[in-house]
């Protein structure tokens, strides 16, 4: 495509982004480390083009986050792995755009240079699906707010600077009114952070207990009592990460199709034709991800975005269990249940006994399928919402 | 792949609203479930209304045959919502496999027929048969033919004006025409009085060859691609006016002093059932606009036949899933004539073994996704 085809097509906000990446790219030079390169990329706009200015972004729409992708590969600009501060990308980042001021949305650069990682303080053993129950007190005193609890599953917490806290301020009123949102330094005392051995062996995630930790008062996201609003806008960005964007055949059923191929011994053909089926389930699944995304791109966001998460949960699930069934003896080979942390999250990259386990969190994190399911049943259908004893109830009156 | 857009086009739109309005005030489902009691219900009206004045009879055939020169995308559209009402029209036999065949073998005189709406046709092979091989003798003379054998179970062959039978694979392939009045076409009793089946005999029968050797083989595998992908249209419009009819109705029907969409059990059915059919109509549109790309020359038959054969086993399974849910959130009413669901249940049931079930789609698609057997 020649230069003026390009200039033909492009919108004004197509060009902005053009525009920035031509600077940016100008700016970069082959001595930087990958942090300032990465700093370079903020200071132009490019962290996420949907932002404000000044914050990282354009203020270009949403929809243009694939075609700035596509601009900075071609200019030869890398952009940070996102899988190395996933939380902060994908989860603070969105909610601290949206809810914080100047002096917190300062920690935005930190989060795309990789400086700053960040892990999410939800989830409690008595707060899993039903967040807003959430227990850690955080009080009120001359600093700030002295937090005290315990959270659990946290992924990553062992390596995280920052944390997203969900915190009780309010006792008194309603679980869903008591609740405040906050920034954690997981360097401050009192953060003690213990690895939680998980089922494959290793140690994904997290018990975080928070004794005596002092919070200054301006780590506070919005205003006391805004918290359950404002982690719903972390967790509608974390649903909307997942999905979308596989090429035909990618990820799991890959690892599967492949086993299948190498394997001629073990082929049977109800075996057979239960792969073909699920080769078909997820080509659908990944047609309805690629119209959620022309949606999207479109301006008519769908509802599609849960039902890709639930799609993916199910299809992965049944994916692993049948790779076990076309390996053999093998499939029961296992590589280490040694506690570790994980280097990567990638499923593929060991034994099918791995991917079987892993793959059953996958309908627990980011909200359980059966969540999932009331949220399509309500949201989407429209249906009526579970019936609940706990709304009109103080906090402190709730049976525990 | 990833330049196939799967939003829909204005035309396709303007074209929905005007089948769905004519189907609607033609063809409600009183008219529909009226088939069952007299098979010899008066459907002219009808036919006169898609085929004729709505131009669906033409929608297939190229400009330069007088035809509308649409894409099997439209195509798709107008299957849908034939599916969403049940409709009794032969636009998948006539208009779209038996025309795909007449234009692509050249039977122009039979084609003008077929586009005017003058005429109606039908392939007499076995609903069943995923290949369209009518399985009789053809005797061929120059460009006569003579035809022999019985054929049971042929969709819409009663009332059909022309029978294109299809003999052989391959360099051996014929395709031929039979007038109607040269065969017997027995219609019985069929799961799906809304699409009838009738077994058809030859004896003797004179035939006008369409086509021969590969040309005719050609012929066969695109009107197998494109009618795959449009009955998966077909199928998916069943599923989705299904579930709005399963849907409505739990919001309404009250068990216990609440309405039973409001118990999680129901509710949760009813998502999974929401995800199943959404994704099969991502899949249908997705293999309907992959045929309109290969038509235009911009894609391969191999992947418009990988993508139909993915949309047609996944939405003639989900199909069925979702009028067997619908009538069972109905309860008692779900097993009564005065509702519609008997007439989604049959057509549901009666698609899925049409050009083979979904078992059968799924060990045709196993070679061309390299994932086989032996």
């Amino acid at each position: 495509m020649s230069t003026t085809d390009i200039e033909q097509e492009l919108t004004t906000e197509q060009q902005a982004v053009v525009d920035a990446v031509n600077a940016a790219a100008a700016a970069t030079t082959a001595e930087m480390s990958d942090q300032e390169k990465y700093g370079v990329q903020f200071d132009h706009g490019l962290a996420w083009v949907n932002f404000p200015v000044g914050d990282g972004g354009l203020g270009v729409s949403t929809s243009l986050r694939e075609f700035a992708a596509d601009q900075m590969t071609k200019a030869g600009l890398q952009p940070p792995p996102r899988g190395s501060n996933t939380i902060g990308f994908g989860m603070a980042a969105p909610t601290i755009v949206a809810y914080g001021n100047e002096e917190q949305r300062a920690v935005l650069r930190k989060i795309y240079t990789l400086e700053t990682i960040f892990c999410q303080l939800f989830s409690e053993p008595g707060a899993g699906s039903d967040l807003a129950a959430v227990a850690t007190r955080a009080v009120r005193n001359e600093d700030g707010y002295l937090i005290n609890g315990q959270k659990v599953w946290t992924s990553s917490a062992h390596n995280a600077d920052m944390a997203i806290l969900v915190a009780r301020t309010d006792t008194e009123v309603p679980k869903h009114q008591g609740l405040s949102y906050f920034l954690l330094d997981m360097h401050a005392p009192g953060v003690e952070v213990r690895g939680l051995r998980q089922i494959t062996g290793e140690a994904e995630f997290n018990e975080v207990f928070l004794t005596d930790v002092q919070i200054p008062a301006g780590y506070m996201l919005g205003e006391p009592g805004q918290g359950w609003k404002i982690s719903n806008t972390t967790l509608n960005n974390e649903r909307v990460a997942i999905g979308g964007g596989n090429p035909r055949e990618g990820g799991m059923i890959a690892q599967v199709a492949k086993t299948w191929r190498d394997n001629p011994e073990y082929r049977d053909p109800l075996l057979h034709d239960e792969l073909v089926r699920l080769w078909v389930e997820v080509e659908a699944s990944r047609m309805m991800s690629e119209r959620l995304s022309q949606k999207l791109a479109a301006g008519q966001p769908g509802p599609e975005g849960s039902g890709a998460k639930l799609a993916f949960a199910t299809n992965n699930q049944l994916l692993s269990g049948l790779e076990i069934a076309l390996s053999g003896v093998d499939g029961l080979r296992y590589d280490t249940y040694e506690m570790r942390r994980p280097v990567e999250h990638s499923m593929t990259g060991r034994i099918p006994g791995y991917r079987y386990l892993r793959a059953k969190g996958n309908s627990i994190e980011g909200g359980t399928s059966e969540i999932i399911r009331n949220i399509i049943a309500e949201r989407v259908l429209g249906l009526p919402g579970e019936h609940r004893v706990d709304k009109d109830v103080a906090f402190k009156d709730l049976p525990k | 792949m990833t330049d196939i857009d799967l939003l829909p086009s204005e035309i396709e739109e303007d074209l929905r609203d005007s089948i769905r309005s004519l189907l609607e005030s033609k063809s409600d489902s009183a008219f529909v479930a009226s088939l069952y009691d007299d098979p010899d219900t008066d459907t002219s009206a009808l036919d006169a209304a898609w085929a004729e004045e709505l131009g669906l009879a033409a929608l297939l055939v190229p400009e330069e045959l007088d035809g509308a020169g649409a894409t099997i995308s439209e195509a798709a559209v107008v299957s849908e919502e034939i599916g969403r009402a049940v409709a009794p029209v032969r636009f998948f036999s006539s208009a779209v496999v038996a025309t795909t065949l007449a234009v692509r073998l050249g039977a122009t005189e039979l084609v003008e027929r077929l586009a005017a709406g003058e005429a109606f046709a039908a392939v007499a092979c076995p609903a069943t048969s995923a290949t369209l091989d009518s399985g009789v003798t053809v005797v061929e003379s120059g460009e006569d033919a003579v035809v022999n054998g019985t054929v049971p179970g042929v969709i819409e062959a009663a009332g059909a004006d022309e029978l294109i039978v299809v003999s052989g694979s391959g360099d051996d392939t014929i395709v031929a025409s039979v007038a109607a009045a040269d065969a017997k076409a027995e219609a019985f009793l069929t799961l799906d009085q809304s699409r009838r089946l009738a077994d058809v005999t030859f004896a003797d029968a004179p035939a006008r060859v369409l086509g021969r050797g590969a040309q005719a083989a050609d012929a066969v595998r695109a009107a197998t691609v494109i009618g795959r992908t449009i009955l998966a249209a077909e199928q998916y419009g069943v599923a989705q006016r299904s579930f709005d009819l399963a849907l409505d109705y739990i919001k309404e029907r009250r068990q216990f002093g609440r309405t039973i969409g409001s118990y999680q059990a129901i509710k949760h059915r009813m998502a999974d059932l929401w995800l199943a059919v959404s994704q099969a109509g991502a899949a249908v549109t997705y293999a309907a606009r992959v045929a309109s790309a290969w038509q235009a020359g911009e894609e391969t038959i191999e992947e418009a036949e990988l993508c139909s054969l993915v949309a047609g086993s996944y939405a003639s399974t989900v199909a069925v899933n979702a009028a067997e849910e619908a009538l069972q959130m109905h309860g008692g009413n779900g097993m009564t004539w005065e509702f519609p669901l008997h007439l989604y249940l049959k057509r549901a049931k009666a698609d899925e073994l049409i050009l083979g079930h979904a078992a059968a789609q799924r060990r045709q698609l196993a070679p061309l996704i390299d994932i086989t057997l032996d």
